[in-house]
């Protein structure tokens, strides 16, 4: 239906300048947004490619498709990628990158050429990975305990470790950019009260991208000189504690969970409003619940150690605790669905999303809270239970988080609408087959079945079957954005400055923005989510 | 912000306390104080640690906020992991 | 803050505004704060070496204390004082440049190399001496000659390879980090002998400062942490 050809393109950030290099060496925090997109897009599929397998050797009872160690490898890389290369960058890299100047009334991130050099190392730890992964993989687990990483497991260990380090450095400078970013360089009139809720959900996240990675960082650097140096630390026949390695690494891997919600949570706060037409329900508890999540987030790590060996008294403070982490998630989720109640409701893409979130969210968010009681970890610690919790909050948090926010703002970065009846297709096919995949896997856990074996009892096939269906309609879900939204770059309608009729500075641009964002340095002196000011757009955009 | 010229004399009042804390400090940990050397040698390091901090850092002369709330925040952080985790390895049964 | 104002329009001159930042001295703010930040940073990334410290010490005393006794006291002093000295010409070195002394800041700049390219070669001094005394983790680790300085106290070779393994670890570390600042420092040599800094632009020797300073403050905690554990009795 588009006919780009007709229109006259206005300079924006996309044609101002041409050539490879203008694009591998920009400092404009736009571009590097989209340096971002292909390559994270690019790691998650070779991560779901190891899911695939996964699930292809899972579909009978007995280990038929590869080997034990191959298995291992398998289940080790799926975790990597999807963690260190694909979720954490996610939302953080590329909306973040795109949104946060724009969002605060910049012209860029506070240091421009650390942010290109934030996209260079992440592709230089990729590298490592993908090297690492050709030359045999890692068979520990992403959870590289001790001391089987350490002292027994003969695969690349000492590369993985390092590439997840270097990663780490990538994360640090993000976290510090938008740190930077949002104390100093908000335009005039834009008090903390008046950001917009991603900003503060992208704040939270830097907390704790600055004061966990360099933990974990320190602990594959002990990973690393142990192997490489024969610097025992948790060495137990030299008296090493592998249950040191644990606290170290879960001091971050823990946080890390956040690192992978905040960001999806900043997205729905922003596309609930838009989509409800009304301003957000707590708009200070919203905020405030972002910070509790950063900072209570850094109290719980043991309790992925209850049954490793910790004390019990240091088991009943990590339970109480993770209790209490909770508490800051429900609220947003109550406050969300106040915010819905009485506005004026529409169903586009970006708002199955959100809602999907919403729902999936809160499932895997209370079947955390089933992990957090002593009682019940104990049977199904180390189950599909935990793989079905982390992947309700994960995949059905997270990953929902970073479509909906990529089909929102998508006519913001690109200056086209994707096809509203594929992108509500793709949205419906994803949650139907997320479900179907790790529903099952509950029940799973709750039998008994225990996570990382290559075979299992022919008594739980019907369930493996069940989620092996899922996770191929999961697989055509996630292929159809691709499709359709590379399809828009050329035919998708031209969107306007404002399509959604959304509230935030970002929307007070152009489509897609001119290098320097604004023409003139905004001055603020509205509230956030005005929607009581703001028309709804007169027609919802059909692609 | 920190456009405050510090007078040199404070640089160098600071260097020679904190070269003559240093031999203290070694001096100290040779004498028998029982379970306090350790106290002590702590308490005079966070003393010259705070002197670095505070004159050649320029926090003592700056009026920005979020120096300071840095500053404290990492510390607590760092509290955070060493007494946590200390929930766990002093209350382990001994053996 | 117009961008038409008298002020801002000399300070858009300043050839060492970034075009992103409104004037001098929100670039300035924005460097500092984030120079702090990275130090928070390393704050976390020394404390994770300190925890493992924290729980073996506690755990094996007895080997830490004689690991402690073996390693040289006087070198370690006057390490801890030569950096200290470092950071005297790096205080003194920012104020000259705060204040456009070039000679006086390219004097202060090199002594700050003096010092630092010192500790690390009186370290290296430390490590030779670890490795001839077989007090390095491995293959032929031995630590019968300590043993021999503690008659009455059965120590056990591999919770004193944890000390070494720390010691080792966290020295390494912080000789890395100030191997890293004299590069920094390399590069600051490098713009002051440019004459690039003056009162309305010296933030890099600030925040190469501040980065310096960290790196002095680590040590002061290493210092008694791995050389002070135990001094009091004559084995």
């Amino acid at each position: 239906m588009a006919t780009p050809a007709v229109q006259v393109e206005r300079p924006n950030y996309l044609n101002s300048t041409h050539g490879i290099r203008s694009w591998l060496l920009t400092t404009d925090h736009k571009r590097i947004a989209l340096l971002y997109l292909m390559s994270v897009t690019f790691f998650f599929f070779i991560g779901g490619l190891f899911a695939l397998l996964i699930r292809l050797e899972l579909l009978t009872p007995a280990g038929d498709l590869v080997m034990a160690d191959t298995y291992n490898k398998l289940f080790t890389m799926h975790g990597q990628i999807m963690v260190f290369f694909f979720l954490i960058p996610s939302i953080p890299a590329i909306l973040g990158n795109f949104l946060v100047p724009m969002m605060v009334g910049a012209k860029d991130l506070a240091f421009p050429k650390i942010n290109l050099l934030s996209w260079y190392i992440y592709i230089f730890a990729g590298g490592l990975m993908m090297y690492c992964i050709v030359t045999g993989g890692v068979d520990t687990g992403w959870t590289f305990y001790t001391p089987f990483s350490t002292a027994f497991s003969h695969t690349q260990v000492v590369m993985a470790a390092l590439s997840i380090f270097i990663n780490g450095f990538s994360s640090i400078l993000t976290g510090l950019n938008f740190v930077v970013t949002i104390h100093r360089m908000r335009a005039p009139g834009l008090t903390w009260r008046r950001l917009p809720l991603f900003i503060w959900s992208h704040y939270a996240v830097s907390i704790i991208f600055l004061l966990g990675t360099p933990v974990l960082a320190i602990t594959l650097l002990l990973v690393f000189f142990e192997r490489a140096f024969n610097l025992g630390i948790f060495d137990p026949t030299r008296g090493g504690d592998p249950l040191l390695f644990q606290h170290l690494f879960w001091f971050y891997s823990h946080p890390a969970v956040y690192i992978m919600i905040l960001p999806s949570m900043g997205v729905v706060s922003e596309i609930v409003p838009c989509f409800s037409r009304k301003r957000i329900f707590g708009y200070e508890f919203v905020a405030m619940s972002s910070i509790g999540i950063a900072v209570i987030g850094f109290l719980v790590w043991a309790h992925h150690m209850f049954v490793a060996g910790i004390s019990l008294y240091a088991a009943l403070i990590f339970s109480i605790l993770s209790y209490l982490v909770a508490v800051p998630s429900a609220i947003k989720v109550f406050n969300w669905t106040a915010t819905m109640y009485k506005g004026s409701i529409s169903l586009d893409t970006p708002m199955l999303y959100a809602l999907g979130f919403i729902g999936l969210f809160t499932i895997g968010g209370l079947t955390g809270l089933f992990l957090a009681a002593l009682g019940v970890d104990v049977h199904v610690h180390d189950t599909y239970f935990v793989i079905a919790h982390f992947h309700y909050v994960m995949v059905g948090g997270a990953v929902m988080g970073y479509m909906g926010g990529l089909h929102f703002w998508w006519p913001k970065m690109t200056g086209r609408m994707y096809p509203e009846i594929w992108g509500k297709l793709a949205a419906v096919t994803i949650f139907l087959g997320f479900n179907l995949t790790f529903f099952p896997q509950f029940i799973l856990g709750y039998l008994g079945m225990p996570r990382r074996y290559w075979e299992y009892p022919p008594e739980f096939q019907v369930w493996n079957v069940l989620s092996t269906a899922g996770a191929s309609i999961l697989a055509v879900g996630y292929l159809l954005p691709m499709v359709y939204m590379i399809w828009s770059l050329r035919y998708g309608k031209i969107a306007g400055d404002n399509p959604w009729g959304a509230a935030g500075l970002e929307w007070t641009t152009q489509s897609p923005p001119i290098t320097s964002n604004f023409e003139v340095t905004p001055e603020v002196t509205w509230e956030a989510y005005n929607y009581d000011e703001i028309p709804a757009p007169e027609e919802v955009p059909v692609g | 912000m920190s456009e405050h010229i510090i007078p040199s004399k404070i640089y160098y009042i600071i260097w020679v306390t904190l070269m003559v804390f240093t031999v203290i400090t070694a001096e100290v940990a040779s004498v028998d104080l029982g379970p306090f050397n350790t106290a002590v040698a702590l308490i005079i390091a966070t003393f010259k640690a705070t002197l670095v901090v505070l004159f050649f850092m320029h926090v003592k002369y700056t009026s920005e906020k979020m120096t300071k709330t840095v500053i404290m925040c990492a510390i607590f952080w760092l509290g955070l992991l060493l007494i946590l985790s200390l929930a766990d390895f002093a209350t382990r049964a001994t053996g | 803050m117009a961008d038409t104002s008298a002020l801002a329009t000399q300070e858009h001159e300043h050839s060492d505004l970034q075009h992103h930042f409104a004037d001098m001295e929100q670039q300035k703010e924005a460097s500092t704060l984030g120079m702090w930040v990275f130090l928070g940073t390393e704050i976390m990334f020394f404390g994770g070496m300190f925890l493992a410290y924290l729980v073996y010490r506690l755990k094996y005393y007895n080997e830490f204390a004689a690991g402690s006794q073996s390693i040289d006291i006087t070198l370690g002093t006057i390490n801890t004082m030569v950096l200290i000295c470092s950071s005297l010409t790096v205080a003194l070195g920012v104020k000259a440049a705060q204040r456009g002394k070039r000679k006086l800041l390219i004097v202060l700049i090199i002594l700050t190399l003096i010092f630092g390219l010192g500790f690390l070669g009186i370290k290296g001094i430390e490590w030779y001496q670890k490795y001839q005394e077989h007090h390095v983790p491995g293959i032929s680790f031995n630590i019968s000659d300590i043993q021999h300085a503690h008659p009455k106290t059965p120590l056990n070779p591999g919770h004193a390879q944890l000390y070494f393994s720390l010691y080792f670890a966290l020295t390494g570390l912080h000789a890395l980090h100030m191997i890293i600042g004299v590069g920094i420092f390399l590069a600051l040599l490098w713009m002051a002998w440019k004459g690039r800094f003056g009162p309305d632009y010296y933030t890099p020797m600030e925040i190469g400062g501040l980065y310096w300073h960290f790196v002095d403050i680590v040590w002061i905690y290493l210092f008694p942490l791995l050389y002070l554990i135990d001094r009091k009795h004559i084995p």
